[in-house]
């Protein structure tokens, strides 16, 4: 019951957020300088042309008439049109999030995997050599930019040992092999920022955890100290540090621009680059409404994880 | 850990299979192309895959010289005021229909009358089309224009499309395009990449080359430059000059180079609203602006020496280049007289640039030789859709363009000179030199061509309504791999005929 009232203000919040952030997008949008059908129609535009483009694309009327037909046909599935390329904005969304769920799991994935253990390590052996290593790449995963890694990694990975692709796309389902391996990369270089973010959260929170009463208690009850860190610390230091996963996953969901723009990976960023420069309003509100839907949907889940990890909240 | 192992070793067998079963070449192009359609596609990214997908009535050969592709040949009325196109027979569609003047009929109507079609200008001279019989196609002009129209012929407005399919698919054309090339297209990921596979039923039998193309977008010269060093790219278009260096060493790679058609300009405000007091009243402070500025010494610096100085609207070493008004050497001396003489010693302006690197590196560079003659420049940088913006209403006073340049030269001039040209955003107005450029359009002597457009060069140049400063080279990466490539002054890769050892 609790869980049920608990979801239910969340789901509310969450639609009605939705409404207020596709609305402020959208008038956001009209704001920017720029006429989208000059862009697109650009060299070759005479003036009937640019305003049989705006009728066409219904261009020609009020902002707040355009928001409401969007939002009329968003409701019924219906996300418009790109002006850029004749698309369908639902046709061009859906293989992207495919893609950038892709990139965000890998990159998840590399950051688990190496941010987690190295936070408990550096909190259990704190103020050692292995703690300033540790917290020394945290640094480094944190402060080095991406595109720099990036443009690194494909000069030694790509064009000198050539291992990995240096750029492009290749569907899991066409050729498993050279899917995985188009994105080793740029999945560690997203990895490698996030993994530093959640080490130091992680060691922080461990070393919270471990100075507790508790954890003295069950130390003085002779448990061994793998016991100790394993089952009772890391399970109540995890309780903020999945909130923050939560919240870096949802971005990355939200379009890794950079990493995408140099590795060409077909995704969310490039696509919100391409439909900003452009001025291609339909596809730039389609991809604000779907990665908030992600965003809000990974955050909801976050709250449920939470509410279970949790005791507090069930009590 | 075992079956990821297997699994891998399974599909790594798998590659290996289809690999050598087909032939797949690999071509990054610069950014994501817009509608793959003849009659709304815009940027020269998208003629890269249209080329290979849909032949057209003509082509242009690497001299600038019209050659038949689906036409056999043509004949203008001695009136000027039709052009008769005898059509090549047995020639299919992608979607097995056959190619007939019908088409050509249907196509030059979808060109002038889809809304915002933006093929509309090059068929400004047509009134209709006819069908003769079913080989030969009649059209009938309302300005005697028919050699410049068969120039056109050879660009997106002459590439055919199957009528069954654009009737049925509507203004979703764009997303499935059935065409008569050499390349069929199979499908599309927006930004990842376009595939096309060749036609078993192409009219040219002798033609052979490769099974499969995909053309990838990729937006940063760098990458597709160490992308192709890495193998993934077969040939990679529109490296800079800055990138050659760094393939010298590379014995699996070789640079092709062809001199550019287009040009990179300074565009004054001439008359188009209060801004172009700045500028547009005195052609003095133009000319001061254009004679503080080193064009060599911009090649050299900024281009590796790569790139062509220039001040008028073709190569100085086109044919209808006027060689009265060669490329200026810089005088500062000369510069700071002229604003003496306007009353402007200290004169200040703002040029809009957009916010990529070759012309933002140019501007700064133009803005310390300006100094030197007492001129302030300032730099406004903009985005591309908002400069486009402003300087169509009028609110600049300079803006820093760039046009890509067409075979024929009244591509480079028309639009953007003429009165009321589309693409004169200065508004500059020279009713002598629209004469000119009409009757070049009419002209079908090419002698009388070269003369007319030298007369409008040398009329440009005393006005100077735009500072040309230079033109490029297209560099394209290519792995010596692949064999029987051409580089084409339009920039636009010829897929015939490559192939892959």
């Amino acid at each position: 019951m609790r869980l049920l009232i608990f979801m239910s203000q969340r789901v509310g919040l969450a639609i009605s957020t939705l409404v207020v952030l596709s609305a402020f997008a959208f008038m956001l949008q009209h704001l920017l300088p720029g006429d989208p059908v000059l862009a697109m129609a650009g060299d070759e535009a005479d003036q009937q042309v640019l305003d049989d483009l705006r009728a066409r694309y219904g261009l020609d009327q009020p902002v707040y008439v355009q928001y409401w037909r969007w939002l009329a046909a968003a409701l019924g599935g219906d996300l418009g049109m790109s002006l850029r390329n004749s698309m369908s904005v639902v046709d061009l969304l859906l293989p992207k999030l495919v893609i950038t769920l892709q990139l965000a799991i890998y990159s998840m994935t590399i950051a688990l995997v190496i941010g987690l253990p190295l936070g408990v390590l550096a909190a259990t052996r704190k103020e050692t050599i292995v703690d300033t290593l540790a917290s020394s790449f945290a640094l480094s995963g944190i402060s080095i930019p991406n595109f720099w890694l990036g443009i690194l990694l494909v000069l030694a990975f790509s064009v000198h040992l050539r291992w990995f692709p240096a750029s492009g796309y290749v569907s899991f389902s066409e050729d498993p092999y050279r899917s995985l391996m188009g994105f080793v990369l740029p999945s560690i270089v997203l990895g490698t920022g996030i993994a530093g973010v959640l080490m130091r959260h992680m060691r922080s929170a461990m070393l919270h955890s471990l100075s507790t009463d508790y954890i003295r208690t069950a130390r003085a009850k002779g448990l061994s100290e793998r016991r100790v860190v394993l089952r009772h610390a890391l399970r109540n230091a995890l309780v903020p540090v999945v909130t923050l996963g939560a919240i870096e996953f949802g971005q990355l969901l939200a379009g890794a621009v950079l990493t995408e723009q140099i590795f060409s990976i077909p995704g969310f960023g490039k696509l919100l680059v391409d439909g900003v420069l452009y001025r291609d309003y339909a596809v730039v509100q389609g991809l604000v409404l779907v990665s908030s839907v992600l965003f809000i949907t990974v955050s909801l889940l976050a709250d449920l994880l939470y509410f279970f990890i949790n005791p507090r909240l069930r009590s | 850990m075992r079956l990821r192992l297997f699994a891998l070793a399974a599909c790594a067998a798998l590659v290996g299979n289809t690999a050598a079963a087909q032939t797949t070449l690999r071509i990054g192009i610069n950014e994501d192309p817009d509608a793959l359609d003849p009659v709304a596609n815009r940027l020269a990214s998208g003629r890269q895959p249209l080329t290979a997908i849909c032949d057209k009535l003509f082509d242009v050969s690497t001299d600038l010289e019209l050659v038949p592709q689906l036409a056999k040949g043509y004949e203008i009325a001695p009136d000027g005021m039709s052009v008769t196109v005898n059509l090549r027979p047995d020639v299919m569609f992608h979607d097995g229909e056959p190619l007939n003047a019908e088409a050509v009929q249907f196509t030059i109507d979808r060109n002038m009358n889809t809304p915002g079609s933006l093929r509309r200008s090059e068929l400004a001279a047509v009134d209709h089309v006819e069908v003769v019989d079913p080989l030969t196609v009649r059209i009938v002009l309302d300005q005697p224009q028919g050699y410049l129209l068969m120039v056109n012929l050879a660009e997106r407005s002459g590439m055919i499309v199957s009528p069954k399919s654009a009737s049925e698919l509507g203004d979703r054309f764009g997303t499935q395009p059935v065409c008569a090339g050499p390349y069929r297209f199979v499908e599309r990921v927006p930004q990842g990449r376009i595939v096309v596979e060749r036609f078993a039923d192409y009219w040219d039998k002798s033609l052979t080359g490769v099974d499969r193309i995909e053309y990838l977008p990729i937006t940063d010269s760098t990458v597709r430059l160490s992308s192709l060093q890495s193998g993934e790219l077969h040939i990679a278009e529109r490296l800079t000059p800055t990138d050659v260096p760094q393939l010298e060493g590379d014995s699996n790679v070789q640079v092709v180079s062809t001199p550019d058609l287009g040009y990179h300009f300074i565009r004054y405000n001439i008359s188009n609203g209060p801004a172009s007091e700045a500028l547009g009243n005195d052609v003095r402070l133009r000319r001061a602006i254009d004679l503080s500025i080193d064009r060599q010494v911009m090649m050299q610096a900024l281009f590796n020496d790569q790139y062509t100085a220039g001040n008028q609207f073709v190569n100085p070493s086109s044919p209808y280049y006027d060689t009265g008004h060669p490329v200026p050497k810089r005088d500062v001396e000369a510069a700071r007289a002229l604003l003496q003489e306007a009353g402007q010693p200290d004169l200040t302006f703002t040029v809009l640039v957009p916010a990529e690197r070759e012309r933002q590196e140019a501007a700064q560079m133009i803005q310390a030789m300006l100094a030197e003659s007492g001129i302030t420049m300032n730099i406004e940088t903009q985005d591309n859709a908002t400069m486009l913006q402003n300087a169509r209403r009028g609110e600049f006073q300079a803006v820093f363009s760039f046009w890509s340049g067409r075979a024929h030269p009244d591509g480079n001039v028309f639009a953007h000179y003429s009165c009321d040209g589309p693409q004169n955003d200065s508004r500059y107005c020279n009713p002598e030199l629209d004469k000119i450029l009409v009757q070049a359009r009419e002209a079908v002597d090419e002698s009388e061509r070269q003369t007319l457009y030298q007369q409008a060069n040398a009329l440009l140049a005393e006005d100077l309504p735009t500072s040309i400063l230079w033109h490029r080279r297209t560099f394209t990466g290519v792995s010596t791999r692949v064999e029987g490539f051409v580089p084409h002054p339009d920039s636009t890769i010829r897929v015939r005929g490559l192939h892959l050892e």
